[in-house]
């Protein structure tokens, strides 16, 4: 199994860190959207992260909102969703993480989701609705299967709180770097720096930081104190407006980010 | 244990806390407030006075002959929400949730709604406490209730159209969750009903459950006993929560939600939540709804903006598990009907939503014989659905009706 760990790791030992992108599942079509994952692997993308559509996603930003309802609209099934994992790792070798709402998890069955998942060659969930107080099903699941999972951490996260957080995640923590839903910001919060020593300080391997960032120098930025930078709405925006190739172009400049220069 | 004395996060298999982590201190920080404040007899006087002086409670029962004799002669008695100031049973929540803003020391409040009840009555509260007001609303439920979009501008909030997914109730309580993800330091989210994260069900039912209190005393003193039945229509269902509590222990008393059952429940429109849905998770709790087999939410539909929502909150969810309410639909049709037979019978105009459950009672009142008598909870008045009401029963004069 491709778990993320392992990537991480490397590509702290032999650069800054981690880059991982995310792109929804069927935006604009479900080829395109497997045709623009593999172009953001084979542009230094080092873990993906694909998004399931899903029709109620509070932590989601204007862009990205606007993409899944588009792959809504079109027609958008979960099957889709293990479909885009089976083909992407086929074809690349980079782990891919599914970010999902928990409601089509729950529908699906939960053990069931994990089992195809995993047949697919998924490496693990990012789960933003889904707190490790309500994830007894799913870290069972996990620990059965061997997926990896994913939980988020916000800056208002208490100590107490972040233990439990690390203790329950498996891959990295996904660091929330500023108070907000995703979309690309001007400045990624100093928030994100304290927020990334505190979970490094309660034990946390791995921490990688999302929402907001968008650039080859935020990715630098953050890369000084995290393990892994995650750009989302920017790569969407990209593939919406230019395409597979504007998408593996951006990801190409962004992937300065994780090199010293 | 009593089922009056369940308490969150969970009511049963239902309930809990699925949002993102950045809204936990949120959400801790209330429930922290909110339990301190309930033993606090200071906090239990300001909100009551606030009821007797501002609301006007105690709100007073009548009893309806002329309409009750379309109900196979049962006695119905309503319990008239309809008269708190802002015309519903919100003010009562939103007054206690204004009053812990303060405590908390936030400074700007927001909130969805979906008929404009409950955005009306936060935008009220808002000017009375001095607090900062955005107002969610859907757009098309804008379109539909344009005269509550002014009245909440008027109060000075300011009232944002939600474009995104349905624009709707459902889309509307997305963007508040939003904006309070990105303000949290400065915002207290004033919810409208029962559903939600931990705490929002208990607490909004606790501000609501004066409603079941004070009836089920002003029908005992004018009936010297308990109804047979109580009577509530159910969208997220905190005017039903509200009436329904006083009684769960009382088990001669049976207990009805209606729900809205749009064109009916067996067309795709419909927010027939409990009667049609099954167990998932939307808005951060665990409960009925209306979803496709991907668990993606369905839009659901009803003539009464207020009822449009395809969740319910997890205590009802809980109730119908264990049988201790029953729910069940009522067409746009049959709620219009009854809208318009209760105004022609009685002079009582009732919300679109509350006729819902006036239409139940007719129903339940051909069931359960002359011997019985009902006790509906008339949670809102139909001043905002007279534009509504006009179109349905073609009320304006032809030059008019463009």
């Amino acid at each position: 199994m491709r778990t993320v760990a392992p990537v991480i790791r490397r590509r702290n030992d032999e650069a800054n860190g981690a880059l991982i992108g995310y792109l929804p599942v069927g935006f604009p079509t479900l080829d395109e959207s497997v045709e623009a994952a593999v172009a953001l692997v084979e542009n230094g993308v080092d873990v993906l992260e694909l998004g399931l559509p899903y029709s109620d996603p509070v932590m989601d930003g204007p862009v990205i909102q606007a993409a899944t309802q588009q792959a809504l609209a079109n027609g958008f099934r979960l099957s889709h969703g293990f479909e885009a994992v089976r083909r992407v790792t086929e074809r690349v070798d980079a782990p891919v993480l599914l970010m999902t709402y928990w409601n089509p998890v729950v529908q699906y069955g939960v053990d069931r989701f994990a089992d195809d998942l995993a047949a697919a060659g998924g490496a693990g969930l990012i789960t933003p609705d889904l707190i490790p107080d309500e994830g007894a099903d799913w870290i069972a699941a996990s620990e059965r299967t061997g997926l990896d999972r994913v939980f988020l951490a916000a800056p208002t996260s208490t100590d107490e709180r972040l233990v439990r957080t690390i203790e329950a995640s498996r891959g990295f923590v996904y660091a929330v770097s500023t108070m907000g839903i995703t979309g690309a910001r001007s400045d990624v919060d100093a928030a994100a720096r304290t927020l990334v020593t505190r979970l490094g300080e309660a034990g946390a391997e791995a921490s990688c930081v999302g929402v907001g960032i968008s650039t080859a120098a935020q990715v630098a930025e953050v890369l000084e104190y995290a393990q892994g930078a995650i750009v989302g709405s920017a790569l969407v925006k990209a593939l919406a407006e230019g395409g597979v190739a504007a998408a593996g172009a951006l990801a190409a400049d962004l992937a300065r980010g994780t090199r010293s220069e | 244990m009593a089922l009056r004395a369940q308490t969150g996060p969970y009511f049963g298999d239902f309930g809990g806390r699925f949002v993102p982590e950045s809204l936990i201190a949120a959400l801790d920080q209330l429930g922290e407030a909110y339990d301190l404040a309930k033993l606090d007899p200071a906090f239990a006087e300001e909100l009551a006075e606030l009821g007797r002086s501002y609301t006007g409670r105690p709100s007073i029962i009548t009893e309806v002959p002329r309409f009750a004799k379309h109900a196979g002669g049962a006695r119905i008695i309503l319990k008239r929400e309809d008269l708190n100031h802002t015309g519903s049973h919100k003010i009562n929540n939103v007054l206690g949730q204004a009053l812990l803003t303060k405590r908390i020391g936030k400074t700007r409040v927001i909130a969805e709604t979906g008929a404009g009840q409950h955005g009306v009555a936060t935008a009220t509260a808002a000017a009375l406490f001095d607090l900062d007001c955005t107002i969610y609303m859907g757009e098309v439920d804008t379109e539909r209730q344009a005269l509550n979009v002014a009245r909440m501008r008027l109060l000075g909030a300011e009232v944002i159209a939600v474009k995104t997914g349905s624009r709707t109730l459902k889309d509307a309580i997305n963007d508040a969750m939003r904006d309070w993800v990105t303000n949290v330091e400065t915002t207290n989210y004033i919810f409208g009903t029962v559903a939600g994260p931990h705490p929002f069900p208990e607490m909004v039912r606790d501000f609501q459950k004066i409603i079941g209190e004070e009836a089920r005393q002003q029908v005992l003193d004018l009936t010297g006993s308990l109804p047979t039945a109580i009577a509530a229509c159910v969208g997220g269902g905190s005017n039903a929560i509200g009436l329904f509590h006083a009684f769960l222990d009382d088990t001669d008393v049976k207990i009805y939600g209606f729900e809205a059952g749009g064109e009916g429940v067996d067309t795709p429109r419909h927010a027939a939540t409990i009667t049609k849905g099954r167990p998932g998770v939307l808005h951060g709790a665990r409960s009925y709804m209306l979803q496709d087999e991907d668990g993606q939410t369905i839009e659901s539909h009803s003539i009464s903006a207020g009822l449009d929502y395809p969740g319910v909150g997890p205590e009802h969810s809980w109730l119908s598990a264990i049988g201790r309410a029953e729910y069940r639909p009522v067409t746009d049709d049959a709620a219009m009907q009854a809208l318009r037979l209760l105004t022609r019978t009685e002079g009582i105009i009732p919300a679109i939503e509350s006729a819902h459950a006036l239409a139940g009672a007719l129903e339940l009142g051909r069931e359960l014989g002359p011997e019985a008598t009902i006790l509906v909870n008339l949670s809102g008045r139909g001043d905002k659905d007279m534009d509504t009401a006009a179109k349905y029963f073609e009320l304006y004069d032809q030059e008019d009706a463009k």
